[in-house]
C-alpha cells in the first residue's frame, strides 16, 4: 500500500509538471485579457522543434532553446493577430494551433519518418537521489519551486504584473493612466509562450525522448482548463493540476491492478479528462474573468 | 513613426478580395517554402493540389465526397458561432455521431431503406446532440466556458470508440479493431452514378439550406442573431439567452453528428479508428473562411475537398508529406481571418508617441 501511494504521488509530479508549466503561461496571458487557444499547438511544435534541434546538435539545451524560440514565434504570430490586428481570439488561437501541428507533422516527415524513422534523443534523466518521490526532472522542480512563485511574484508584486492586470481589466483606464495596452499584450503573451514552450519541450526532452504523432493530446485544453478552475491564480492552478495529474496517476496505476484488468483501460484513459470537466463544473461557477478577457483594445 | 489601425468610413468594393488574394499569396509563399524544403516543385505541388482534381470527372468526384463530411461539420460551426456559442467540439459531436450510426446501422438488418437510411441519419444526430448537451447545459445553466469543455471532450469521443472497437464491436471476423459492417439497407446510396458521392452529400446542402432560411427568414433565427450579435441586449429585450444557447448547441452537435453518421453510411460503412481525419476542426475553418455565411460555406468545404484530393495526389506524385493539404488549409485560415479584418480597418502611420 504505502509502494503504491509512494508510486502514485511519484507519478503525479511527474504529469503534472507539462500541465502546471502549460497553466502559468496562459495564466499571464489571460490576466492580460489575452486567450492563447494556440496553447496547444504551441506545446506540440515546441515539443517537436526541440528534440529536433537536439537530435541534430546532439545537444539537449539547444534543443530547449530551439524550442523557446519556437514558442516566442509562435507567440509573435498570435499577438500580431489578436493584439494588433484585434482578430476574434477563438479562431487566431485554434487557427494557429492547427497551424503548429500540421506544420510540425510535416517537417517531422521530411526530417525523419520519411523513410520510415523516428525522431529519438536520451533525454534529460530524473535528479538521481532523494528516493522515489523526490527523484523527479529538474523541469518539475523548476516549474514548482522557480516558475510557479515567479509568476505569482510577477502578477501581484512587479509593475509589468500590475501593468497586466490593468490591461486585462480594464484597457481604456490603463489607457488614459500612460500605460502602453498593446505593448503590455505583447509582453504577456510572449512570456506566456515561454512557459507553453518549456512544458512542450519537457515532454519530448525529458519524459519521453522521442516525438510522436499526438504527443500532447489534449494537454493544452486541460491546461486551459485548469487556468478557468484556478481562477487566474498560481495557487488554485497548481491544486488544480494536482488532482487531475493525481487521477491520471491514478488511473495508470489502477491498470497494473488485477481487479481492474476487466475494465477497459480507454475508460480510465478518458477518467483525467472527465474529471477535469466535473472540476469545472463545481467550481467554475461564477469565476471572475479578467474584465477584457477576449476583446481587443483600438483607441477610437 | 508608429503605424495605427483607424476603422474605415467606407470600404471600397475591390479592398475586400484584393486582400483575400494577398492572404493566399502569403499561403503559397508559407507553404511553397515548405514543399521547397521536402525536395517537391511548388509550382508543380500548386497544381496537383488545386487544378489536378478539377481536370478529371474522378477528382472532381473524389472532392465532393471528401467535401461532404465538411459541409456538416462547416454547418454546425457556423450556426453556433452565428448565435456566440463557441463549439470547438464539433469532431467530437461527428464522432459521437459515427458511433449512434454504427449502432443503428448494425442493428438495422430487416429493415427497408425508406427507413433505414433516414434513421441511420437520425441515430448520428441523436448522438451528436447528446455529445453536445453536457458542454451546453454548463454554459446555459452554470455559465461555465463551452471553449475548454467541448474542447475536452474531442479526445473522449475517440477513447470511446477505440473502447468500442476493442472490445464489444471488434470485426467478429477479422479480430481487427473495426467494427462489422453496417446492413446493407442503412447504406447510403450513390447519388452520381459510378462515383463514390453518396446521398450524404444532398442531406448536407439540405441542411445547410436549411439553417441559411431558418437564420435567414425564421424568428428563432433571428433570435439566434440577436443572442451571437448582442447577448446583454437581447436579454434586456426579454429574449431568453440561455435557452437560445442551449437549443443552437444541441442543433449545432446534432448536425455535426449526421456529418458523423454520413460518413459510416455513405463512405466507410464500418466504424474505423481514424473514421475522421479532423472533420471537425476543419469545420471550423469551413465556418471562418465562408465567414460564417452558409450558402459561402458550401463553396469552401468543396475548395478544402479539392485541396485534400489534390495533396494526396501531389503526395504520390512528387513524395511531398500528404500533410501539405493541411497547412494549406490552416494558413489560409490564419491569413483570411487577418485580411477580413484588416479590410475594415486603415493604417495611419504617426509620428513619435502613440
Amino acid at each position: 500500500m504505502i509502494d503504491f501511494i509512494i508510486d502514485l504521488v511519484a507519478a503525479t509530479l511527474r504529469i503534472g509538471t507539462p500541465l502546471l508549466l502549460a497553466a502559468l503561461g496562459e495564466i499571464v496571458t489571460e490576466r492580460a485579457g489575452v486567450l492563447n487557444l494556440g496553447i496547444e499547438g504551441i506545446m506540440y511544435s515546441s515539443a517537436f522543434s526541440g528534440i529536433a534541434a537536439a537530435s541534430y546538435t546532439g545537444s539537449l539545451w539547444i534543443g530547449l532553446m530551439v524550442a523557446v524560440v519556437t514558442g516566442l514565434v509562435a507567440g509573435l504570430i498570435l499577438a500580431f493577430l489578436t493584439v494588433t490586428l484585434g482578430v476574434n481570439q477563438h479562431v487566431a488561437g485554434l487557427g494557429l494551433t492547427l497551424f503548429l501541428i500540421s506544420v510540425s507533422n510535416t517537417v517531422n516527415r521530411i526530417l525523419f519518418t520519411a523513410d520510415g524513422g523516428q525522431v529519438r534523443v536520451e533525454p534529460w534523466k530524473s535528479i538521481g537521489f532523494g528516493g522515489p518521490i523526490l527523484d523527479q526532472y529538474l523541469f518539475t522542480y523548476f516549474a514548482l519551486f522557480v516558475g510557479a512563485p515567479l509568476v505569482w511574484w510577477i502578477i501581484w508584486r512587479s509593475g509589468f504584473g500590475l501593468r497586466v492586470r490593468a490591461v486585462g481589466e480594464n484597457p481604456e483606464a490603463a489607457d488614459v493612466a500612460g500605460i502602453p495596452v498593446a505593448r503590455t499584450r505583447y509582453q504577456a503573451v510572449l512570456l506566456g509562450t515561454i512557459f507553453m514552450s518549456l512544458a512542450g519541450a519537457f515532454i519530448t526532452l525529458a519524459y519521453v525522448g522521442q516525438f510522436t504523432i499526438n504527443i500532447i493530446n489534449g494537454r493544452g485544453w486541460v491546461a486551459l482548463a485548469l487556468v478557468i478552475f484556478g481562477r487566474w491564480n498560481v495557487g488554485r492552478s497548481i491544486l488544480g493540476a494536482a488532482i487531475f495529474s493525481l487521477v491520471n496517476a491514478g488511473q495508470l496505476q489502477l491498470r497494473l491492478v488485477p481487479a481492474f484488468a476487466g475494465v477497459p483501460f480507454e475508460l480510465l484513459l478518458a477518467l483525467p479528462f472527465l474529471a477535469v470537466i466535473i472540476g469545472l463544473a463545481v467550481s467554475g461557477r461564477n469565476v471572475p474573468y479578467p474584465g477584457s478577457y477576449l476583446k481587443p483594445y483600438r483607441r477610437l | 513613426m508608429k503605424p495605427r489601425f483607424v476603422l474605415r468610413a467606407d470600404e471600397p468594393w475591390w479592398r475586400g478580395p484584393l486582400l483575400v488574394m494577398f492572404a493566399v499569396l502569403v499561403t503559397f509563399i508559407v507553404t511553397s517554402a515548405l514543399i521547397r524544403w521536402s525536395g517537391g516543385s511548388p509550382i508543380a505541388a500548386f497544381r496537383y493540389m488545386f487544378i489536378n482534381p478539377l481536370q478529371s470527372r474522378f477528382g472532381l468526384t473524389e472532392s465532393i465526397l471528401s467535401a461532404t463530411p465538411l459541409v456538416f461539420t462547416g454547418a454546425a460551426v457556423a450556426i453556433a458561432f452565428r448565435a456566440g456559442y463557441w463549439n470547438i467540439g464539433a469532431e467530437g459531436q461527428l464522432l459521437a455521431g459515427t458511433i449512434g450510426a454504427t449502432w443503428f446501422g448494425l442493428h438495422a438488418e430487416g429493415l427497408p431503406s425508406f427507413v433505414a437510411v433516414p434513421g441511420i441519419l437520425l441515430a448520428g444526430a441523436v448522438s451528436g446532440a447528446a455529445w453536445a448537451l453536457l458542454p451546453a447545459l454548463l454554459r446555459a445553466r452554470l455559465g461555465i466556458d463551452e471553449v475548454v469543455s467541448t474542447l475536452l471532450l474531442n479526445p473522449v469521443a475517440l477513447l470511446v470508440i477505440t473502447g468500442l472497437l476493442n472490445g464489444p464491436w471488434r470485426n467478429s471476423e477479422t479480430g481487427f479493431p473495426d467494427s462489422d459492417v453496417i446492413a446493407q439497407s442503412a447504406m447510403m446510396p450513390v447519388v452520381w452514378p459510378d462515383t463514390r458521392v453518396h446521398l450524404g452529400l444532398v442531406f448536407g446542402i439540405v441542411v445547410t439550406l436549411g439553417c441559411w432560411w431558418f437564420i435567414r427568414s425564421m424568428a428563432g433565427g433571428l433570435r439566434l442573431r440577436a443572442v451571437g450579435l448582442a447577448p446583454g441586449a437581447a436579454r434586456i429585450a426579454g429574449l431568453q439567452v440561455e435557452r437560445t444557447l442551449l437549443t443552437t448547441a444541441l442543433v449545432s452537435g446534432g448536425i455535426a453528428g449526421m456529418g458523423g453518421a454520413s460518413e459510416i453510411a455513405g463512405v466507410a460503412h464500418q466504424l474505423t479508428i481514424g473514421i475522421s481525419s479532423g472533420f471537425g476542426y476543419t469545420g471550423v475553418i469551413v465556418a471562418t473562411l465562408a465567414a460564417l455565411s452558409f450558402i459561402g460555406s458550401l463553396l469552401v468545404a468543396l475548395m478544402l475537398g479539392i485541396i485534400n484530393v489534390g495533396s494526396f495526389s501531389a503526395s504520390r506524385a512528387l513524395s511531398i508529406p500528404s500533410t501539405m493539404g493541411e497547412v494549406v488549409q490552416s494558413v489560409l485560415l490564419v491569413t483570411v481571418v487577418a485580411a477580413l479584418v484588416i479590410q475594415k480597418y486603415r493604417v495611419v502611420w504617426k509620428q513619435g508617441q502613440s
